[in-house]
């Protein structure tokens, strides 16, 4: 699995290089941050058909850091969700992908960009799943800059409060956001035991370990009756030395020279 | 017309499994009866109006009917991006329903009124605006938005409001409810200040003055036809709403007439453009701005040369 794993972030890494280049578009850090995450939960653990991406009992996973979108877009079309020629289209006239996560997309839940807008939408479908009895599980993809957010903190003790246990939420927890480190602006150190106190199970792990990523979904929930988080200790712009935890990535535009040599890095392999 | 609103509701959440009720810590007194039948479908979120509506979204996307529910401006303009980018983008089936339409809070102040809620809900693409004038139009209103597939916003009444029809009201969206008949000119009104409009009407017909009084209850879809029928049939139009006067009924009705190249004689009647800083009850208050039945009488008269 960490092989196909790699393979499938590594090729993911190199499609959102592309599409940022050729959009003359941004947050190519936020992306790379991401990949591998996504790599694990396209690798077994989300129940998502890309020949039935509407099945009623899929898992939902809510892209609430909207920005990093490219990633999923990425990902989806290398997993057969849609076409890998949509990737082409990336923030370009009548594309059919736009610079944040759309859910006119087949395999794509929910619509994001701004950001704090996910984990309440993720809430309502915990909450609607357990009512109606059902099995799947809500996934909800967040970032740094997503839990400054109030309405984030207002879906986190709401979740906490009613033991939505069918809930996830994944910190892509690079400690950068969009004018510096994050613990400069808004330090949300201790995460864990925030979350802890607002009565969710947490487990931290190194966001680019395939195998620490898997175990941790393996583990859902963490705890029975506790909605779970798992801090992703992530490097912004991983991959690419240049990019790599600097926060002047999370907006900087690519040039030809960056280009071709962050494609080669990549080619090359971390 | 809160109450006739939650009996309405709570009908029709008897026989629809699908109808959640998703709160923020307002309803004392009125949402009881629902949150003790259906605990399931109900959820207080707390003090916390962007997580209700995000929450009701999520509920809606799973094939619900999500309704989120407080006081005045609370369900709109503090949790409005989560309208339009998660409601209305999503097209999910949430509706939206406030508590006190206009000055109906009047001496709780400007932090508890709803005076520009029509402006923005209508200017957001998928979402339906009703606004009903009394309890039997609030009751087919209520019918109306549940048994419609998408976001409707609700604007509803407080409490102890006088009937304005006097005969049943047959209610569809993008329809209007005419009062009173007229042939000398037409007041088209919106929500409960209607009473206002159709005493003035009823003076104005003792002085000889024949007025049509149609109550626009739709404000989105807007019912084209009847507006268009008042300015052909009667040339001159009078719009009356407890809302700023920009971008709410006067507003819509003023872009229907231009758009059909249709003239006539117009005058909007709504709240002025500034912050509503004097204390008191809504009726005092429609006086103080200019919404009382003396203005909307003397606006009759004017426009009629009389």
């Amino acid at each position: 699995m960490n092989q196909d794993c790699a393979e499938l972030a590594k090729r993911t890494r190199l499609n959102c290089l592309r599409m940022v280049y050729r959009g003359k578009s941004g947050h190519i850090g936020s992306m790379l941050s991401v990949a591998d995450i996504l790599a694990v939960l396209y690798s077994g653990i989300l129940h998502a058909d890309p020949a039935n991406p509407d099945a009623p009992d899929r898992d939902r996973l809510i892209f609430s850091k909207g920005h990093g979108g490219a990633a999923l877009f990425a990902t989806l079309a290398e997993k057969g969700f849609f076409p890998e020629e949509y990737l082409d289209t990336y923030y370009q006239d009548n594309g059919k992908l736009s610079g944040h996560i759309s859910h006119h997309l087949p395999g794509v839940e929910f619509s994001t960009g701004s950001l704090g807008h996910g984990l309440p939408v993720a809430c309502g479908m915990a909450m609607a799943a357990k009512q109606a009895g059902k099995t799947h599980r809500i996934f909800c993809i967040t970032s740094d800059g997503d839990c400054n957010e109030g309405s984030t903190w207002e879906a986190i003790m709401l979740a906490g409060q009613h033991k939505w246990d069918n809930l996830t939420m994944i910190v892509d927890y690079n400690r950068l956001q969009a004018l510096g480190r994050s613990q400069d602006i808004i330090d949300l150190e201790p995460l864990d035991r925030k979350l802890r106190d607002f009565n969710w199970e947490v487990v931290t792990v190194d966001g680019h370990d395939y195998a620490a990523l898997e175990r941790a979904f393996s583990s859902l929930p963490l705890e029975k009756g506790k909605p779970s988080c798992i801090i992703c200790r992530t490097v912004k712009g991983k991959g690419v030395k240049l990019f790599e935890n600097d926060y002047r990535w999370h907006y900087g535009g690519i040039t030809e020279e960056i280009y071709d040599n962050a494609k080669k890095e990549l080619e090359e392999g971390i | 017309m809160r109450k006739a609103f939650n009996e309405e509701l709570l009908k029709i959440a008897k026989t629809d499994p699908r109808v959640f009720m998703i709160l923020a810590d307002i309803g004392y007194g009125e949402i009881e009866p629902f949150a003790n039948a259906f605990p399931d479908r109900f959820i207080n979120c707390g003090v916390a109006e962007q997580n209700m509506t995000g929450v009701a979204c999520g509920v809606a996307m799973e094939g619900n009917i999500a309704i989120t529910y407080s006081i005045a401006n609370f369900p709109t303009l503090r949790c409005f991006e989560q309208i339009r980018n998660d409601v209305c983008y999503h097209n999910a089936n949430v509706k939206i329903v406030i508590i006190g339409g206009g000055l109906a809070y009047g001496p709780l102040g400007i932090s508890h009124h709803s005076t520009e809620d029509l402006a923005v809900m209508r200017a957001l693409p998928n979402m339906v605006c009703l606004s009903p004038c009394d309890i039997p139009e609030a009751r087919e209103a209520v019918k109306a938005m549940m048994a419609y597939n998408g976001p409707v916003y609700y604007r509803c009444g407080y409490k102890g409001e006088k009937d304005i029809h006097e005969k049943s009201v047959s209610f569809r969206i993008g329809g209007s409810a005419e009062v009173k008949g007229g042939r000398d000119l037409t007041v088209l009104f919106t929500g409960t200040v209607g009473i206002n409009a159709k005493e003035a009407v009823l003076e104005a017909a003792r002085e000889g003055i024949d007025c049509r009084l149609v109550s626009m209850y739709s404000i989105k879809p807007i019912d084209k036809e009847a507006i268009l029928r008042a300015a052909t049939e009667t040339g001159k139009i009078i719009t009356v709403e407890e809302h700023n006067l920009y971008g709410g009924l006067g507003g819509a009705v003023a872009e229907v007439l231009c758009d059909a190249n249709v003239s006539c004689k117009f005058k909007r009647m709504a709240l002025p453009d500034v912050n509503v800083s004097k204390i008191g009850s809504q009726e005092w208050l429609r006086d103080q701005y200019g919404l009382g039945v003396k203005d909307i009488l003397a606006e009759i008269r004017r426009m009629a040369g009389k």
